[in-house]
């Protein structure tokens, strides 16, 4: 993978690109993931003017559209030192994508494109790759049993095979299941999802036999949009599973004083 | 002449296959076996031992396409001296032209085939068979498939789409087998058919995996020997070949061999690698009398002068078909021309106009199983996603998703509207509950679809800091 060198991210303030899917559906987990950023003794800020990283347009086909929303997360992250996102999906657009979505006759919008792309980090690859822990000192207040899903951007996009798995390792209380193909996509695939819901299920619904084969009642992925199909066949097929983002996984090991 | 393509009907086409139980069942356990079988074989020795075989057997494509114009020179020159004779093709009606005539001109009436996806493309078969032709594929998925009146639905495993219940019938209804549900027995009784026209045949027709430059040599891969049958024993061997089948050197080609069968079926090396040097040699007592190469473009240049010039590496091993998600779920048919699955959606626009396959680049939800298991590191997602925005400079996206696009782009380059999109969407939720409008409606077919949060993160974060200062 030839991503540029990145710069350690160790002691620098981290702005928190939150997604737009969980700033609307899932603040439960934005407010997680502050609470373990803080948890590690990071400074934590919300640019304000952030919305979408533009992937929607981006995956379409609508270049000029991307563009657009890009340059706007430009503006809305141009004072960031770090940026950490919740979301392998997210972090890989800007990571991989928007190196490709401007050249270098576009300037000013080229270099902002590389420097976003060098200081964004997936929530955790930043812990265990950028800050070196994996360690998080937590323990849940009682036992569970989780499996992992790989999403597709994290684990193919970005490498990030091992980092959740090395975070809930190291919980107190966390154990593990296998989930058979926990490697293959669960037929989300963003537009696709509506743009052939068909094939979009018959993907899900191998997924789902998986998850309903697993030990884990739990299943963790690091991708809010993942959850939303997989939860979405789960909920449809009345299963007792769901799947849970890392980041509130985590959190719980805090401990009470959370809403 | 070059099949016509029914990809634009792919959805309706993947709806059969959806629906099709025993097809679920053959393509899910076939691809999944060979996906599983490659891991084992490709990084039998380490992960980095893998991936360094990859990138050399990539470097070994990539140098050969960089330098093709003089390599096809080199290459043809070389050929010659071997005693092959080369005709060079620009599209499916020469390409077919040029097998009547050399049928012809040798009296031809029974040919026997090897395994050539290029041969679909060119719809070959069919030209000869009008032409009064008697046309056996004798690779024995290719055979079945034949039998069938079918066409093949995987690269590898034309067959893959079949249960053997299914192949038994086939064998039954057209050959009058006794029947019998032994795989054993099947084989042994298509090997005693496909003997008899072995022995008959007039020509021999085969593709080529690799061509190469240095030797002039066709190379040649294959497990069940019916190729090298078809190349040796009829008196005229005639082989079909894609321009961008060449390779620089020996090594290239011992490279090459070593990740093709390990990624299409796990095996370290197919039963066998040939090297084909023309015609049998008067010390031989051997070998067809006669051999031709044809060289095919049907659109290869083409290709070649695109940033899609790179898919031409691809040295069809099916790996990104047993790997892909969309593709388990339905096999070939469903991309409507000759390739299916990942590949296929990158190729049959190229070949066939984006226009003719409009839906194939959406055929996919990125998840990049395809790049990571290609043999030679084609970036197919890219490729998906350039195809994708030719759709849309092209005209060819849909006029809803072209509004909804550029309302979309509004209302995220402003907070304030971003924010007001979030509450329209949370009234709208509390008012429709699970009906979502337009394309949207799709997600809750199958799917129940979550609650928008009464308060956005945005507004949480506010409030946070607020309790705290």
């Amino acid at each position: 993978m030839a991503l540029p060198a990145r710069e350690s991210p160790i002691g620098k303030r981290v702005s928190l690109f939150v997604t737009c899917i969980v700033d609307m559906i899932y603040p439960d987990t934005g407010m997680s993931v502050v609470d373990i950023l803080q948890h590690v003794g990071a400074e934590v800020d919300f640019p304000p003017d952030q919305t979408c990283c533009a992937q929607p347009a981006f995956n379409a086909g609508y270049r000029d559209e991307a563009r657009t929303v890009a340059k706007h997360f430009f503006k809305a992250f141009k004072d960031a030192e770090v940026i950490v996102t919740p979301s392998g999906s997210c972090a890989a657009m800007v990571r991989h994508e928007y190196p490709h979505l401007f050249t270098p006759a576009d300037g000013k919008a080229y270099e902002q494109a590389q420097r976003m792309a060098s200081i964004t980090w997936e929530f955790s690859e930043f812990l265990v790759d950028g800050l070196g822990i994996v360690n998080l000192d937590l323990t849940l207040p009682e036992k569970q049993c989780f499996a992992i899903h790989d999403a597709c951007h994290g684990l193919r996009g970005l490498g990030l095979g091992g980092a959740a798995r090395d975070l809930i390792g190291h919980l107190g209380n966390a154990e593990f299941e296998e989930l058979n193909e926990c490697e293959v996509c669960c037929g989300f695939g963003g537009l696709f999802s509506v743009k052939m819901p068909d094939i979009s299920n018959a993907m899900l619904e191998s997924k789902i036999d998986n998850i309903n084969a697993s030990g884990a009642d739990t299943i963790v992925t690091g991708d809010v949009s993942c959850l939303t199909q997989m939860n979405g066949g789960l909920s449809r097929h009345r299963s007792g599973k769901r799947v849970m983002h890392l980041a509130d996984v985590l959190a719980k090991g805090l401990g009470g004083g959370r809403a | 002449m070059t099949l016509e393509a029914q990809s634009n009907n792919f959805i309706a086409l993947a709806d059969i296959a959806l629906r099709n139980q025993d097809l679920q069942h053959a393509i899910g356990d076939g691809t999944r076996t060979a996906y599983y079988r490659r891991l084992d074989t490709m990084f039998a020795h380490s992960d980095e031992h893998g991936e360094s075989m990859r990138q050399q057997a990539a470097e070994a494509k990539r140098r050969a396409l960089r330098d093709l114009p003089d390599l096809l020179e080199q290459t043809e020159r070389n050929l010659k001296k071997n005693g092959y004779q080369v005709e060079w093709a620009e599209d499916a009606a020469q390409a077919n032209q040029l097998v009547l005539d050399i049928a012809r001109r040798h009296q031809v009436r029974t040919v026997t085939k090897s395994k050539s996806m290029l041969t679909e493309e060119l719809g070959t078969n069919q030209v000869m068979e009008a032409a009064g032709l008697h046309v056996v594929e004798t690779d024995l998925g290719e055979y079945i498939i034949q039998l069938a009146g079918e066409t093949p639905s995987h690269i590898v495993g034309p067959v893959m789409h079949k249960t053997k219940a299914e192949i038994r019938d086939v064998f039954v209804r057209e050959l009058n087998m006794e029947p019998t549900d032994n795989a054993e027995e099947m084989v042994a009784f298509a090997r005693r058919m496909l003997r008899e026209d072995f022995l008959s045949a007039d020509m021999g027709i085969s593709g080529g995996n690799f061509l190469i430059a240095e030797t002039g040599s066709i190379g040649l891969v294959m497990n069940e020997g019916n190729g090298r049958m078809c190349a040796s024993l009829p008196r005229l061997h005639v082989a079909l070949i894609g321009i961008e089948k060449v390779v620089d050197t020996v090594e290239d080609y011992a490279t090459l061999t070593q990740v093709l069968p390990s990624s299409s079926t796990g095996q370290k090396m197919t039963v066998y690698t040939n090297i084909l040097n023309g015609p049998g040699r008067e010390e031989e007592g051997d070998g067809p009398e006669h051999a031709y190469v044809i060289l095919v473009d049907n659109g290869r240049t083409d290709i070649y002068a695109t940033k899609y010039a790179e898919v031409l590496s691809c040295i069809r091993c099916g790996a990104c078909q047993n790997a892909c998600p969309v593709y388990r779920t339905m096999g070939g048919h469903a991309y409507g021309w000759v390739y299916g699955g990942p590949i296929g959606a990158v190729l049959t626009p190229l070949f066939v106009g984006l226009e003719n396959a409009t839906p194939l680049p959406h055929a996919s939800s990125l998840c990049g199983s395809c790049k990571q298991v290609c043999p030679v590191d084609i970036d197919l997602p890219r490729m998906l996603l350039d195809l994708r925005w030719d759709l849309v400079r092209e005209g060819e996206s849909q006029a809803s998703w072209d509004a909804a696009m550029k309302l979309w782009a509004v209302g995220m380059t402003s907070p304030r509207r971003f924010a007001l999109g979030g509450k329209a969407a949370r009234a709208g939720q509390a008012i429709m509950g699970d009906y979502m409008p337009g394309p949207l409606g799709n997600w809750s077919k199958h799917r129940d679809f979550p609650d928008f949060a009464p308060k956005p993160f945005r507004q949480r974060w506010k409030e946070r800091r607020r309790e705290r200062a």
